[in-house]
């Protein structure tokens, strides 16, 4: 489906309401015996760095002060001092308002910068005032910028306007990747994160993202495996790769290691990257850090061995 | 891909001996004419152990045996018989690990599904029919319903444990003895599982193994003193043993064959059928009588659904049954793949398009890659007939009518699986299904509060629920 000013909200509709449904049981069921891969000694660190490769690491508190962001900024270019082999994260998370601080901290690291727009979390503004959010982030260095989709919108079954509100998005963000936040936690349905997720990508998203981390449910492994199924089937049908980003509630080696072999299995090689795909953590990084160091040196090492930023 | 490294489960967690004999009144005891065979691992060839051959006198020996315990075992109010069931159903769960590599080594199925599917669902069968002891005269066959007596019962090798507590847990629930001849191929689970009756302090008697090929179920089955007949195997065999038993005035229950109909319409949840039909017919590597061997496309949507399928497929790891991520280990002999094969070549000789994934099979052992045959209508041979392997026969429809025609247009009727996201249509195509077991937007689910049996060919009586006690009460 190609979307123009012509489309109809009952078009759109159709589509959406269209595509195959999502079994509850049945998706739960397939993330869970995903879950009980088991990846051990060589594969598990190979999972580790790309773990760490893939972390948005992430500050989105009303308590964000200057120092805290270059702080968050400094342990994502270097989150092991003590072992230089240790890669940097993909980008580092921020409110707007902090962009300038964060852009001047990343400056030369090749790591991204994202910020978070469009009235996060709740995205109930104006759109005047969302565009602006994201034009003013974008200028002062944002490189990524992760919005946040109208839920009351999308939930009253106006797919139209959220579908235009993430096309403006777009063209505001001008050079700067976008991500859709949908809140899968309030879509309620795994028939609705489907199909917020390709009206997301049908409106040219170039990732699509689980959550804010400011409701009750967050990210989880089926939640995410629905989003993966899109991705690979609107790539089969449009030609376009758009990326994941699980984001909240991952906090362990673990629970990101599942979430790679649910990339390996359900859509391969070409998402097993921190261009397509990304986890949205603060919490999880330090955990990656202290398995890798398990790995490598064979020990546990104590928590104050790890920077608390 | 990103390759798993290898993560294998320990086999030093389960002990076998270099020999066992026959469980018969408490005791092991070698067979009377000393007859003996191997039992072999089919990943790897290895002979695991050497198995006694029951004769005709080791099996009059243990029916004789559980003769002599009925008496006092079937005096026993209820609440004590549930006492052993829930002592064996603690133990079972207490050496899962242990078993459940047992089952995987002798069978050849993987670890996860030994570990996550056989043990837990063998435990809780017991677990059930524990609570079930001392409730029979509330279960619908009279006020007070008795037991048979001896029951002598023979199990296939696709899920030896489970079968065996499929077989053993209601029999002793409502107060019967048993004499149970595990398969072949694969005796080893229901020799620790005597063990384990041993642990519980089961009375001497009450549980008899008899371990043994064809002959000695044929001696078991047609032995005079016993009462009823439990049967799971192939329909050739329960045909034998209907023969046998005819006229004798014992009762007798046979889960044979399938060839189910794994139907899709085209309103199907799809990324859940694939799962669906993947798990249908390459679990346990198809060696399961209700798989869903033959998949029913919606014609409209078979070439999407099918490229799904493939996709998926590529993603199947087979191999080493102890490794933790294998989805596929090996089949369980020389003389099942032979057959195996021998379905293909004619699957492919009748035209049908032969599919399977890249997969390297190990050099030893017995293998078959999972395999698909589209372009397969009714009048294929491999439509027709079980294959007992990982081959899917693919067939497509145009009409939910046509659907139903073709789903019970089989010998067989022991499964179905219907997968729509229309709730309405659901029920109306079930209600349709001749099959004792039909799945809906899942396949393969199994519980043991859930009767299962079939429809002509595939058997009668049913085993599991509270249905699964009629068959040991009088």
């Amino acid at each position: 489906m190609t979307v123009t000013a012509a489309t109809g909200l009952s078009d759109l509709r159709s589509f959406l309401h269209g595509l195959p449904g999502v079994d509850k049981v049945g998706v739960e069921a397939r993330a869970a015996a995903l879950g009980t891969r088991s990846v051990k000694t060589s594969s598990k660190a190979k999972a580790i760095d790309l773990a760490i490769r893939m972390v948005d690491l992430t500050t989105l508190e009303g308590a964000d002060t200057p120092g805290k962001v270059r702080a968050l900024c400094a342990k994502g270019r270097r989150p092991d001092p003590a072992d230089p082999s240790c890669p940097p994260v993909a980008a580092i998370c921020v409110y707007p308002a902090m962009v300038p601080v964060a852009s001047a901290a990343l400056a030369g690291s090749g790591v991204h910068l994202a910020s978070v727009a469009t009235a996060f979390p709740s995205g109930q503004a104006p759109l005047e005032v969302k565009l602006a959010d994201t034009r003013s982030a974008v200028e002062a260095g944002a490189d990524e910028i992760d919005m946040v989709i109208s839920r009351g919108a999308f939930l009253a079954g106006d797919y139209r306007k959220v579908f235009d509100e993430i096309v403006a998005v777009k063209e505001a963000c001008g050079d700067a990747h976008l991500k859709v936040i949908l809140e899968t936690g309030e879509l309620a349905t795994y028939d609705n994160v489907r199909r917020a997720s390709w009206l997301a990508m049908l409106a040219g998203a170039d990732f699509i993202k689980t959550s804010t981390g400011k409701v009750a449910v967050n990210a989880t492994l089926p939640i995410t495996l629905v989003m993966l199924e899109a991705v690979r089937d609107f790539r089969e049908r449009h030609g376009r790769q758009v990326g994941v980003k699980p984001a909240g509630g991952i906090k362990n080696t673990k629970d990101a290691i599942k979430y790679l072999v649910m990339i390996n299995e359900t859509v391969g090689d070409d998402w097993l990257h921190p261009d397509w795909f990304r986890f949205g953590a603060s919490s999880l990084l330090n955990d990656l850090l202290m398995q890798r160091t398990k790995l490598t040196t064979g020990h546990y090492a104590g928590p104050d061995y790890f920077t608390l930023d | 891909m990103f390759e798993y490294a290898p993560a294998p489960e320990s086999r030093s967690v389960v002990d076998i001996a270099p020999s066992y004999g026959l469980f018969i009144d408490g005791s092991f005891e070698q067979a009377l004419e000393g007859g003996v065979f191997k039992t072999v691992n089919p990943a790897s060839e290895e002979v695991l152990a050497e198995i006694a051959a029951a004769g005709q006198e080791d099996v009059d020996r243990a029916v004789a045996a559980a003769r002599r315990a009925f008496g006092p075992w079937s005096a026993l109010p209820g609440s004590e018989r549930a006492k052993y069931l829930f002592r064996i159903a603690r133990i079972i769960q207490e050496r899962s690990r242990e078993l459940a590599v047992l089952e995987s080594l002798d069978n050849g199925k993987p670890i996860k599904e030994s570990r996550d599917v056989d043990l837990p669902l063998v435990a809780a069968h017991f677990f059930y029919y524990a609570g079930w002891a001392d409730k029979l005269a509330y279960a619908g066959f009279g006020p007070d319903p008795r037991p048979l007596g001896v029951a002598g019962q023979v199990i296939p090798w696709n899920f030896p444990l489970l079968m065996l507590a499929w077989k053993i847990a209601p029999a002793l629930a409502t107060g019967n003895t048993v004499v149970l001849k595990p398969a072949e191929t694969t005796p080893l689970s229901a020799l620790f599982f005597a063990d384990v009756c041993r642990q519980a302090e089961l009375p001497a008697g009450v549980v008899n193994i008899v371990t043994g090929a064809g002959d000695t179920g044929a001696y078991l089955v047609s032995h005079p003193d016993v009462n009823k007949v439990a049967f799971t195997g192939s329909t050739e065999v329960g045909r034998e043993i209907a023969r046998a038993v005819a006229g004798t005035g014992k009762r007798l229950t046979l889960e044979l064959g399938g060839k189910a109909a794994n139907i899709v319409f085209d309103d199907a949840p799809i990324d859940q059928a694939v799962e669906g039909i993947v798990n249908g017919i390459f679990f346990n590597q198809g060696h399961v009588c209700c798989a869903g061997s033959r998949l029913l496309v919606q014609e409209s949507i078979a070439e999407e659904l099918l490229a799904s399928l493939k996709r998926r497929m590529a993603t199947l790891r087979v191999g080493d049954p102890l490794d933790k991520n294998t989805d596929i280990g090996a089949i369980n002999s020389a003389a099942q793949l032979a057959r195996i094969t021998e379905l293909s070549e004619i699957g492919a000789g009748e035209g049908a398009e032969r599919w399977s994934p890249a997969c390297e099979l190990p050099d030893r052992g017995f293998w078959f890659a999972p395999t698909i045959f589209t372009g397969v209508t009714q009048a294929h041979r491999i439509a027709r007939e079980e294959i007992f392997g990982p081959v899917l026969s693919v067939l497509t429809f145009r009409t939910p009518a046509e659907a139903i025609e073709k789903a019970n247009n089989t010998p067989y009727g022991l499964s179905a699986g219907i997968w729509s996201e229309k709730g309405s249509r659901i029920l109306s195509i079930a209600d349709k299904l001749r099959a004792g077991v039909v799945w809906a937007n899942t396949f393969n689910k199994f519980d043991p509060t859930s009767p299962f049996g079939g429809y002509k060919e595939s058997g009668y009586g049913r085993e599991g629920g509270r249905h699964g006690l009629e068959a040991y009460l009088a």
